[in-house]
C-alpha cells in the first residue's frame, strides 16, 4: 500500500470492478473498495456493523501496549461462549434424569460434540482470567478517572456479572465437582447476616429458617438438587446474559461518548 | 495528510489534540489479528484438552477436599481466617463496593491515560496489594497447595487423608489475660473502634492542614478512603495475628465474633 489514492482508477477494468459495480454490490455496499480518503469513511459508516465504531480513533488508543487488547479479547470470549452456547442448548436438557447423560453424549455421540464444549468452557475460563487482566490495565492507566468514573462503575458490575455467568455454568455438567463446587460455594449464603439462617441476627427474624432463607431462595430448596439445576439454566441462559449484553452495549457506547480510549494529551487538555 | 493515513492535529488547527487515525484500516486491522490469533490459541486449546467431567452428581458422596471454581477460592481460602458471613458475604460484598467508590475517592488528576507509578504511588500500591496478594495469590494457593481437610500441601506431594494439624487457636483478649464475658467483649470493641478510627484520625491530625491531596478530598471522601482501606488491611492482619499468635477471633459478641 502506497497509500490515498484520492480518485478510483478507472482505466483498469478488471472481473472485481465489474463485481462492484454491479446493482446487487451496489445494493449491500454503497461504496466501492479501492482505498480512497472517502472509501475507508464510508466503509465505517454506510453498513450497519462498522457504524458503532467510530471513524477516526487515537492512535495512541489503538497501541496494544497500551490497553493490551483486553478489554476486546474479554468481549470476544463472550461472544464465543455465547455462540458455542447456543448450540449446546440443543443438546442439553437442565434435569438431572439427563444432564449428566448429556454430557456423555456430548462426547460421545455427537459429531465435534466434544469440542464444542471444550470451546465453551475454555472461552468461559478465559474471559474470568481476561476481564481482571482488563481491570488491571484500566487501573494502571488510570483510565477510570474523570470523565470515565461511571464506565469504571459498568465495568465492576460486568466483572461481577462475568463471575455469576461462570458459577452457574459451572453446576450444569451435573457430576460430582459441579454440585460440590457449587455447594460449597452458596454455603456461604446461609451465614448471610439477617436473610441467612446460620447468619448474624437472624435470630431477629423469625420467618428466617433452613428452607426460607438467602440460601435456600438461591438453590431452590435446602440442598443442591433438581430446582438448582433449573434456576442455575435460567440465570445462566437467559436472565445473565441478557443482563451482560446489555451492560457491554452500555459499556462500548459510554467509551465513544467518553471521548474514546484515555489518553496522555486529553487528559492534560481537560486538566487545565 | 500523510500517507498513511493519519490526520494529523496541526493540520487540522487544533494544535494540542493528539493524532487520529482512520478507524479502518488503523483499528480494525489490528483487531483482526489479534481476533485470529486468539481464536487459533483458543481452538488448540479445545483441542487438546478436555472439560473435566467426573462421576455423576451423588449428594451422599462428599469429595474430600471440596473445592469451589477457582475465581472463588480466594474466598474459600479467607474461610480459614473469617467466620463465613465476613469471608463469604462482607468481603466480596465490600470487594465490589469499593471497586465501584474508586473513581470517586481517587482526586488525584494525575496519571489519568499513560503508566505512570511515581504520580499515584498510594493508589497504586494499595490496589496492587489488594489485587495480588489478596486475591490472585489466595486463589493460586486454594488451587494448588489445599488438600484433604483444607490442609496445606504442595502440589507435588501425595496428599495423606489422615493429616491432622494441631490448632490451639485463642481469642486475642486470652492472650493478654483478660477474663470475663463482658470484658472480653468490651476489649474486642475497643480493639477494632482503635483500628478503624485511631489510624485515620491520626493522619487526619498531621496531614490535614498542610497535605494538598487530604485538603481535596474533604473530610466525608477521606472517612470512606479510611474505612476501606482499614476493611482490607484487617484482612491481613487478621492472617498474621493467626498464623504468628494463634489469634481465633478479635472481637466476642453473643450475635457474631470477628
Ligand atoms: C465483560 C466484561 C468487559 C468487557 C467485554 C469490556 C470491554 C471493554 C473494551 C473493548 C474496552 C476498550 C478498551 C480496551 O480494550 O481496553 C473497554 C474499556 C474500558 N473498560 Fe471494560 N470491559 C469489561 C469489563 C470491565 C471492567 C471489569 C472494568 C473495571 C472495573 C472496565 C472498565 C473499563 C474502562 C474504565 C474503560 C475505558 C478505558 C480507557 O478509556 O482507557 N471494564 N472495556
Amino acid at each position: 500500500m502506497t497509500g490515498i489514492k484520492e480518485k478510483p482508477d478507472t482505466e483498469k477494468q478488471d472481473l472485481t470492478d465489474h463485481i462492484a459495480q454491479s446493482q446487487i454490490w451496489k445494493s449491500i455496499f454503497r461504496h466501492g473498495f479501492t482505498d480512497t480518503q472517502r472509501n475507508r469513511v464510508l466503509q465505517m459508516t454506510a453498513g450497519f456493523l462498522l457504524h458503532t465504531r467510530p471513524v477516526r480513533v487515537w492512535t495512541h488508543g489503538i497501541r496494544l501496549r497500551y490497553t493490551w487488547g483486553a478489554g476486546g479479547l474479554t468481549f470476544l470470549m463472550y461472544v464465543v461462549a455465547c455462540i458455542t452456547g447456543i448450540v449446546l442448548m440443543f443438546y442439553y436438557r437442565p434435569v438431572p434424569e439427563y444432564a449428566y447423560a448429556d454430557m456423555k453424549y456430548l462426547k460421545f455421540d455427537i459429531p465435534f460434540g466434544m469440542f464444542l464444549r471444550n470451546m465453551h468452557r475454555w472461552s468461559a475460563h478465559a474471559m474470568v482470567i481476561l476481564v481482571l487482566v482488563h481491570m488491571l490495565r484500566v487501573f494502571l492507566t488510570g483510565s477510570y478517572k474523570k470523565p470515565r468514573e461511571f464506565n469504571w462503575v459498568i465495568g465492576v458490575c460486568l466483572l461481577t456479572l462475568t463471575l455469576l455467568l461462570s458459577f452457574t455454568g459451572y453446576l450444569l455438567p451435573w457430576d460430582q465437582l459441579a454440585m460440590w463446587a457449587v455447594t460449597v460455594g452458596t454455603n456461604m449464603a446461609r451465614a448471610t447476616p439477617f436473610v441467612g439462617h446460620e447468619g448474624p441476627f437472624a435470630e431477629f427474624l423469625p420467618f428466617i429458617s433452613p428452607s426460607f432463607d438467602a440460601r435456600s431462595f438461591l438453590l431452590g430448596g435446602t440442598l443442591v438438587g433438581p430446582g438448582t439445576l433449573l434456576r442455575f439454566y435460567v440465570l445462566h441462559c437467559v436472565v445473565l446474559p441478557v443482563v451482560t449484553t446489555f451492560l457491554v452495549f452500555v459499556h462500548f457506547y459510554r467509551i465513544r461518548k467518553d471521548g474514546g480510549i484515555s489518553g496522555p494529551m486529553k487528559a492534560l487538555e481537560e486538566e487545565s | 495528510m500523510t500517507a498513511s493515513g493519519t490526520v494529523s492535529g496541526t493540520a487540522l488547527g487544533k494544535a494540542a489534540l493528539p493524532d487520529k487515525v482512520h478507524a479502518w484500516p488503523g483499528l480494525l486491522r489490528i483487531e483482526g489479528l489479534v481476533t485470529l490469533v486468539a481464536m487459533i490459541v483458543l481452538c488448540v486449546w479445545s483441542i487438546t484438552i478436555d472439560a473435566p467431567l467426573e462421576e455423576p452428581a451423588n449428594p451422599s458422596i462428599t469429595p474430600n477436599p471440596a473445592k469451589a471454581p477457582w475465581y472463588f477460592l480466594g474466598l474459600q481460602e479467607l474461610l480459614v481466617y473469617f467466620d463465613p458471613w465476613i469471608a463469604g458475604v462482607l468481603i466480596p460484598g465490600f470487594c465490589i463496593l469499593g471497586l465501584m467508590a474508586i473513581p470517586y475517592l481517587d482526586v488525584n488528576p494525575q496519571g489519568n491515560g499513560y503508566y505512570t507509578l511515581k504520580r499515584r504511588a498510594f493508589a497504586l500500591s494499595t490496589f496492587l496489594f489488594g489485587f495480588f496478594g489478596l486475591w490472585i495469590i489466595p486463589i493460586i494457593i486454594g488451587v494448588f497447595f489445599r488438600g484433604p481437610g483444607w490442609n496445606l500441601f504442595w502440589p507435588w506431594e501425595e496428599w495423606d487423608i489422615h493429616k491432622v494439624v494441631s490448632q490451639n487457636n485463642v481469642n486475642l483478649s486470652y492472650l493478654l489475660g483478660i477474663k470475663g464475658y463482658w470484658a472480653e467483649a468490651i476489649f474486642g470493641l475497643v480493639f477494632l473502634g482503635a483500628w478503624f478510627v485511631l489510624p485515620p484520625l491520626m493522619l487526619w491530625q498531621k496531614k490535614a492542614a498542610t497535605n494538598p491531596t487530604i485538603k481535596k478530598m474533604g473530610i466525608a471522601r477521606y472517612v470512606i478512603t479510611a474505612f476501606l482501606f482499614q476493611s482490607m488491611m484487617l484482612v491481613p492482619l487478621k492472617i498474621f495475628a493467626r498464623l504468628v499468635l494463634h489469634v481465633k477471633y478479635f472481637l466476642v459478641l453473643p450475635w457474631f465474633n470477628v
